[in-house]
């Protein structure tokens, strides 16, 4: 019996779902809220301080609101550079490759981020 | 197993079928010459500038440990980001960051149905630069120290 799948879809491709999809809008809106916020604070501040800046961390809510924003953009980030390797870089081995180096990349990334934010 | 004509001929169709055609992304001298549209630019540096901010992400975070480690890391950050090239990386950050966030938010919309029509797409298309590059020489003029 032929597979319900069908010969056409890919092993690595984009689950063919609306999740991904949803997400990146959801991700964006997280982060344009989040991004306008910290930009208006900065442009108002004017010259920040050291003081004023980290003062700025120190909250609770405002560590964790930060490493929110940060895992929004880290999954947003995951799913536009998938895009972008499931667009560009047609051999399955190479894209395999470079979308798990994107995953491990990324992951470091909020591991970092929380090291930073939680040492303020 | 069915032997009637119209089923034979769709089985043999589908069998000596031309392969299907494949819209592959163009080359590189089909890119070249290839006229884009607004909205068209605005989507190819929509993903020019968000593929750019991953790169940046490294140096984005480096750059926020220093700011948050110590005064005297602030400092040192202050010193680092005053070199010329430094704020050119920078300015080419907050024009990625202002062009992503712009029309992103242009995607949005649309994604609810506003403004899908041809002309007005091509006219927030436009807008997105309208807003997101007097914003990037006004980021540019204060990195530089000129106000």
């Amino acid at each position: 019996m032929a597979s319900p799948i069908g010969a056409k879809r890919l092993v690595v491709g984009a689950h063919y779902g609306l999740g991904e999809w949803l997400a990146q809008r959801l991700t964006a809106v997280v982060l344009g809220v989040y991004v306008i916020a910290l930009g208006v604070y900065v442009i108002v501040q004017r010259d920040l301080s050291y003081d004023t800046w980290s003062a700025l961390f120190v909250p609770l809510w405002m560590k964790i609101v930060t490493l929110l924003a940060l895992a929004a953009l880290l999954y947003h980030a995951w799913i536009g550079m998938r895009d972008i390797w499931m667009d560009y870089v047609k051999p399955t081995g190479l894209r395999l490759t470079l979308e798990f180096a994107t995953i491990l990349w990324l992951a470091a990334c909020a591991v970092w981020s929380a090291q930073i934010l939680w040492r303020v | 197993m069915r032997s009637d004509p119209i089923f034979l001929t769709m089985t043999t169709t589908h069998a000596s079928a031309k392969p299907r055609p494949q819209f592959r992304n163009l080359n590189l001298s089909q890119l070249v010459a290839y006229r884009l549209p607004p909205a068209g630019w605005v989507s190819i540096m929509h993903r020019a500038s968000g593929a750019a901010l991953f790169l940046l992400l490294p140096w984005l975070l480096w750059l926020f440990d220093l700011s948050l480690t110590s005064d005297l890391s602030f400092d040192r950050m202050r010193e680092y980001a005053s070199h010329w090239l430094v704020k050119l990386v920078l300015l080419a950050t907050v024009w990625a960051l202002l062009h992503h966030l712009i029309a992103g938010i242009r995607y949005l919309l649309l994604d609810l149905h506003i403004g899908i029509g041809k002309q007005s797409s091509t006219t927030s298309a436009l807008w997105v630069y309208y807003v997101s590059l007097p914003l990037a020489v006004a980021a540019g003029l204060r990195l530089f120290g000129v106000i």
